[in-house]
């Protein structure tokens, strides 16, 4: 079984990095908005945020967000996949369905692990300052999150099956809640109804324990919660996405 | 039906949801196929071939009815069925950038358990088979047509199976690279025993591979023969005797109906046509016994007739007919 994902991921992998567009595009996207939107937040005050605290509120955000369209968008492959008909002749091998998926969910996963390490190091130079090992458990938390996203993505790819559905549905589902989440600005800023509204969203833990966790605050019950969230909600898409991509595949 | 059967369906039936009501694609049709066979499953667009060969690969759960593929349980023993078979779908949208021959073909073999030594020894077998040396390190996006043919073929070969499905190897290509690919299909039967079931619209196509044509129409397996039987079986071969002198017409009309068992003459104003079960074996007997009488004729031509008379005898369509019917709806 770990061959046979293997050998997925490694096709995946190669045929990415094959892409220069790509593999330019894909690690400059973070870099744009450090650079472009990172430096407004100097000057906007409360929440924490104000001066080059700034910079740890900030890069939770963009690790998040990072995960949601580099993972959600995952799905676009596979629709392609499946009009080449290269999902049909893998799934007429006895490969487990299971590792048909999950080759292709770790090759997003170890993507976005890549690009999030990428916005780490840039940041730095912008004055990002924080604690190293809240890093590494935050990007650690971006990836298993990318993997549940992903699995559910290629699960949606296979029901819609097609771009023309699938770009404004997966538009339609991640703006809102990463809105919702706090990414861009902390949800302390909120109104009342908004804060409310953005507790039943999941994504709002995540981004409040990678916060919490940049500050190297691994006491705070943020930290506990959000990681127990990160790990049933990825549990929860990874398992949804198997299912459904074994049902499409009968 | 015997145990050694590569292929055993019995009322195998797929039916579809869709917008507009469902769709019996395919009707609960029986199926055997013998090892070391090539079968032609011959039909319009919309008979049912391609989500017939789709269940039979596992790909698609049957709506109701049995099938033993390669020795194992369709629905039962998937897994053992995928091992033992390769299935060459129908063309699909053009190939990802970034995707190499060779890579992945052992990619394939190896989701199909093969070790990568293996894999590569493999590569460096199927590839020149089917005339793909030195292109293994090409992309997909740079093969010609019938490359590109050829690349999804040795994709279904690289585990060696016994049994390989083929959906329209040879839709969209020149007569040219039509006629190559049917050598390399024939020589996968002729020289490693493989059985073959392949859908084809091309009537040439069964008559020229298949032992066997299953005739398809919405859903319905309508004729299952050798090509040669069907064609007997519909309307015998038609002998054209063309004569220079109109006088001698009437005269030749009479000679040929003594001299064999005809089933039919027609006169039209320069040639007799003669119609009889087997050409080859009445043309001797009408000639010797016409030169006995006398006469001569200008030109002689043995037409036998093709599947598509074969198919509007059958379903009282043209095969033509049905395809551009489908096409416009
Ligand atoms: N996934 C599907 N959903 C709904 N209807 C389907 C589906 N697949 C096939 N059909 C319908 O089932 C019927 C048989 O389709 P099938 O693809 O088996 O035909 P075919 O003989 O392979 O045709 P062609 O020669 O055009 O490839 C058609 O009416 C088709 O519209
Ligand atoms: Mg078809």
């Amino acid at each position: 079984m770990f061959t046979e994902m293997f050998v997925i991921f490694q096709r995946q992998m190669r045929i990415l990095l094959r892409n220069p567009v790509w593999v330019f595009f894909g690690l400059t996207q973070p870099i744009l908005y450090l650079a472009l939107f990172g430096p407004l937040l100097k000057n906007v005050s409360g929440g924490g945020l104000g001066g080059d605290s700034a910079w740890r509120v900030f890069v939770p955000g963009l690790l998040l967000q990072l995960a949601i369209f580099g993972a959600g968008f995952a799905g676009f492959g596979v629709i392609q996949e499946l009009r080449e008909g290269v999902i049909d002749r893998q799934r007429v091998t006895p490969a487990r369905r299971v590792s048909l998926i999950f080759g292709r969910t770790l090759s997003n996963m170890v993507t976005i692990g890549v690009q999030a390490i990428v916005l780490v190091l840039v940041a730095l130079p912008f004055g990002l300052s924080a604690s190293w090992s809240g890093i590494a458990s935050s990007v650690v938390l971006i990836c298993l999150l990318a993997l549940g996203i992903s699995a559910a993505s290629y699960a949606m790819g296979l029901i819609l099956k097609d771009e023309d559905g699938f770009a404004p549905f997966i538009q339609g589902v991640s703006l809102p809640l990463l809105l919702l989440s706090g990414v861009l600005l902390p949800m302390s800023l909120a109104p009342a109804w908004l804060r409310h509204a953005s507790q039943v969203n999941p994504l709002t833990y995540v981004v409040d324990a990678t916060r919490a966790l940049f500050r190297g605050d691994f006491g705070n019950h943020d930290v506990w919660i959000g990681a127990l969230v990160t790990v049933a909600l990825g549990a929860l898409l990874a398992w949804w996405g198997t299912r459904t991509f074994q049902r499409q595949s009968a | 039906m015997t145990e050694t059967d590569m292929i055993t369906a019995r009322s195998l039936s797929r039916s579809f949801k869709t917008k507009s009501g469902p769709v019996e694609a395919v009707r609960g049709i029986d199926l055997d196929v013998r090892p070391g066979e090539i079968v032609g499953l011959l039909g319009p667009n919309g008979a049912g071939k391609t989500t017939t060969l789709r269940m039979l690969t596992t790909l698609l759960m049957p709506s109701s009815g049995t099938a033993t593929v390669a020795g194992h349980d369709l629905v039962r023993e998937p897994r053992d069925v995928r091992r033992r078979i390769g299935y060459v779908s129908q063309v699909g949208a053009p190939p990802s950038a970034g995707t190499i021959v060779g890579e992945e073909l052992v990619t394939q073999a190896r989701l199909q358990g093969l070790s990568k030594a293996d894999a590569t020894t493999r590569l460096s077998e199927v590839a020149p088979r089917l005339s793909l040396g030195g292109l293994e390190r090409r992309a997909l996006l740079e093969l010609s047509g019938g490359q590109r043919r050829r690349f999804d073929i040795a994709l279904g070969l690289m585990h060696s199976p016994q049994l390989v499905f083929l959906d329209e190897p040879t839709t969209g290509l020149d007569p040219q690279s039509r006629a190559n690919l049917w050598d390399h299909i024939r020589s996968l039967r002729d020289d490693s025993g493989v059985t073959i079931l392949l859908t084809t619209h091309y009537l040439d196509e069964a008559d020229a591979l298949a032992d066997r044509v299953l005739v398809m129409d919405d859903g319905k397996i309508v004729a299952d023969d050798t090509p040669d039987a069907l064609k007997a079986r519909i309307s015998g071969d038609v002998i054209t005797l063309a004569f220079g002198v109109a006088g001698e017409l009437a005269r030749a009309e009479s000679v040929a109906r003594t001299a064999v068992p005809v089933r039919e003459v027609v006169v039209t104003d320069s040639a007799l046509l003669v119609t009889v079960d087997e050409g080859a074996v009445a043309v001797a007997p009408i000639l010797r016994a016409l030169d006995f009488a006398g006469l001569s004729p200008s030109s002689i031509t043995v037409n036998r007739p093709t599947l598509d008379d074969v198919f509007l005898t059958l379903t009282g369509r043209s095969l033509r007919e049905g395809a551009e019917g489908d096409s416009a709806a």
